[in-house]
């Protein structure tokens, strides 16, 4: 897979707390059987209720860098949510802390969430709303996150960002290498059995 | 000493992968039409089939119309996930408990009903609330999509351990509280994220009395609170439930196997990441007042004024109070509702709607509220239907539908209209939740949800209660 190291792009804010999956993708857009096309229902029923949304602002429709506050993802398992931020066009996630969940559906689709200080993400939206054209770095492999003179320092769970940076973020396929250890797992352990 | 959470964990590690994460083996994968399709596709795409077709399980819930049921379904999006699960477990080998079966129900609800969910298990579900299937001190927890590819193709997932911390409610619940009311109260103590990175052991005398079907509704809303799993540890309560139920071992091995059910519970001297303790005096009939679950007040109590709240929650907050309506303040006791819903994975079994009845028996809905009562499973109806349940809420003015995830998300044709509130037994009050963009939903116990029915208004259940003699 693409060893995922640095993100640049622009930025958009979205500086709320507990955004859950709901809110990200409205459980009526999971009636689907593929992703195709989710990208445009993201943040839905939000961006229809607020018209100065920032996922309609026209100067941040190129964006891929999304600014966000604490507990990003809340809520419902549905890998629809990141998806759908991917889809849009968000490729890294910047925000105090994720739910767990969400975090994990976000590496398994490369898509890097990076956690900081609320202050530092406060500056950040802050000039992101000011100079929306405003080239953001976010450094996987340096823990940071850069733009004009700022360097902020962010943090990754390892393993997740060991997976990225490295490429290894493709986990079917390191889980079909094992074969045999899962096996001789299964093999002690019971069987699923019906006595009807 | 191990807690249960480890011995379960290390039981069914295969290995540590090269990102550290270990490489977990699933017992139990269980999976529904909306959260599978792309992982089959997924599949299909690298040519792989699925490595243990008996160690899944699906069945149909959250799409699924719960008056109208026959096919094709009205709604042309629904009918195609549905014909999309069908094929799926077909093509690959896996049972498939759909509408046409009497197992049909709540992933959540049939596990257990089947007996599939067993104690020492680790089980996953595309759905964050498989943390249900803790009740029976299995390992459970919601995964994503990828994730479900990973299961089908490999048994296994790449997963981080996380801490465990232990939940202690001591004490005696008072009449008409209940199991949603001890969850909804240890949300608003420790947070919605305060569960982050940690399995919640739920333990003490409350939790030790507690019926089977009760423990799930706790275990249930686990991730409401952030932790991705939470467990009761095994007992007889745990073991008389499973007894004679289809997917448990027969006869005299299903001794043995009760006999290794019982020596995985966390013992006096296991260790814990962390401890809290809480006083079942304490807790109240619950009632959520914002658009998360930790926004709860008891139902004597006013909603708190912004000012008590920490700093960093004040604005959030305030965003809720407008959503919803609402003054801090005043009590959400006397709220008006406009709709009513009994069901869910977290209250749609059996007691819960027994309680409820208890509390529609010889009363009516309030004029201009709509009450629904949707049972989790095939099962649950028609064991309700044996007991006169459905006509005792049918003479009081509720709707009787058939299983499914109904009101709860609003995949389906139940929803929501506008600015309606809902007193609902389910577990989310996020916005949108229930299918309006601007609906509201106020959480509570099935017992709750049908006094407000009936009072057309949130109300004290206590209140309704028939006295007892002493």
């Amino acid at each position: 897979m693409t060893q995922i190291t640095q993100i640049t792009g622009t930025g958009i804010p979205l500086l709320l707390d507990d955004i859950d999956t709901d809110r990200i993708i409205p459980a009526r857009y999971l009636r689907c059987v593929s992703f195709d096309g989710i990208g445009e229902h993201a943040f839905r029923d939000d961006r229809e209720q607020h018209e100065a949304h920032p996922f309609d602002h026209p100067q941040h429709q190129e964006a891929s860098i999304l600014v966000v506050g604490r507990n990003f993802g809340c809520g419902s398992s549905r890998e629809h949510a990141p998806q759908s931020l991917l889809r849009w066009g968000v490729r890294a996630i910047v925000g105090e802390s994720f739910a767990e969940i969400f975090f994990g559906n976000c590496t398994a689709i490369g898509l890097p969430c990076v956690t900081a200080e609320r202050s530092a993400l406060d500056a950040l939206a802050n000039m992101i709303a000011a100079d929306p054209p405003l080239e953001i770095n976010v450094d996987l492999q340096a823990d940071e996150v850069r733009y004009a003179d700022t360097v902020v320092p962010v943090e990754m769970a390892a393993s997740a960002r060991d997976a990225l940076v490295s490429g290894q973020w493709d986990f079917l396929s390191q889980l079909l290498d094992n074969a045999d250890a899962i096996h001789e797992t299964a093999a002690r352990l019971p069987n699923l059995s019906s006595t009807v | 000493m191990p807690n249960l959470f480890n011995t379960v964990w290390d039981r069914h590690t295969v290995g540590t992968l090269a990102s550290g994460q270990t490489q977990l083996f699933i017992g139990l994968h269980l999976i529904h039409e909306v959260t599978s399709p792309q992982a089959f596709e997924m599949l299909r795409a690298r040519d792989l089939e699925v490595m243990y077709p008996q160690r899944t399980f699906a069945t149909v819930d959250h799409i699924i119309p719960t008056d109208n049921q026959a096919r094709p379904f009205a709604d042309g999006l629904a009918e195609q996930m549905m014909s999309a699960i069908e094929k799926n477990c077909d093509e690959f080998g896996i049972t498939l408990f759909g509408l046409d079966d009497e197992r049909q129900g709540i992933v959540h609800t049939v596990g257990p009903e089947q007996g599939l969910t067993q104690p020492g298990l680790t089980v996953a579900c595309g759905d964050s609330h498989t943390s249900t299937h803790g009740a029976f001190g299995a390992i459970a927890f919601g995964i994503g999509t990828s994730q479900v590819a990973h299961v089908l193709a490999t048994q296994t997932l790449a997963m981080n351990k996380p801490q465990v911390r232990r939940v202690e409610v001591n004490g005696d619940l008072a009449a008409g509280v209940f199991a949603k009311d001890v969850i909804l109260y240890i949300i608003r103590q420790l947070g919605v994220k305060g569960g982050i990175g940690f399995a919640y052991e739920f333990a003490g005398e409350v939790f030790d009395r507690m019926s089977m079907e009760e423990r799930m509704t706790v275990c249930n809303m686990s991730i409401e609170g952030g932790a991705r799993c939470g467990y009761v540890n095994p007992d007889e309560t745990t073991i008389e439930y499973l007894r004679g139920r289809p997917f448990v071992p027969p006869g005299d091995d299903f001794e043995t196997a009760a006999a290794g059910w019982r020596s995985l519970a966390s013992g006096p001297d296991a260790t814990y990441d962390d401890e809290v303790c809480f006083l079942a005096g304490a807790i109240e009939p619950t009632v959520t007042w914002g658009i998360n679950p930790a926004q709860s007040v008891g139902i004597s109590e006013p909603i708190p004024p912004v000012s008590e709240f920490p700093a960093e929650e004040q604005t959030g907050v305030q965003e809720a109070l407008e959503y919803m309506s609402l003054e801090a303040g005043k009590r959400i006791w006397g709220q008006k509702i406009d709709v009513a819903f009994i069901g869910s994975c977290t209250n749609g079994r059996i007691s819960d709607l027994r309680e409820a009845a208890k509390i529609a028996e010889g009363n009516h809905v309030a004029s201009g509220v709509k009450a629904i009562v949707v049972p989790g499973s095939q099962q649950i109806l028609r064991q309700a239907e044996s007991e006169g349940l459905h006509e005792v809420f049918q003479a009081a003015g509720f709707e009787w539908r058939a299983a499914g995830c109904s009101m709860c998300l609003a995949m389906n044709p139940d929803k929501l209209q506008g600015r309606e509130v809902c007193a609902s037994s389910s577990n989310r009050n996020f916005k949108g939740r229930q299918g309006s963009p601007t609906g509201r939903t106020l959480l509570m116990s099935p017992a709750m949800v049908a006094a407000a029915a009936i009072a057309g208004a949130v109300t004290d259940v206590r209140e309704m209660l028939s006295p007892v003699s002493v």
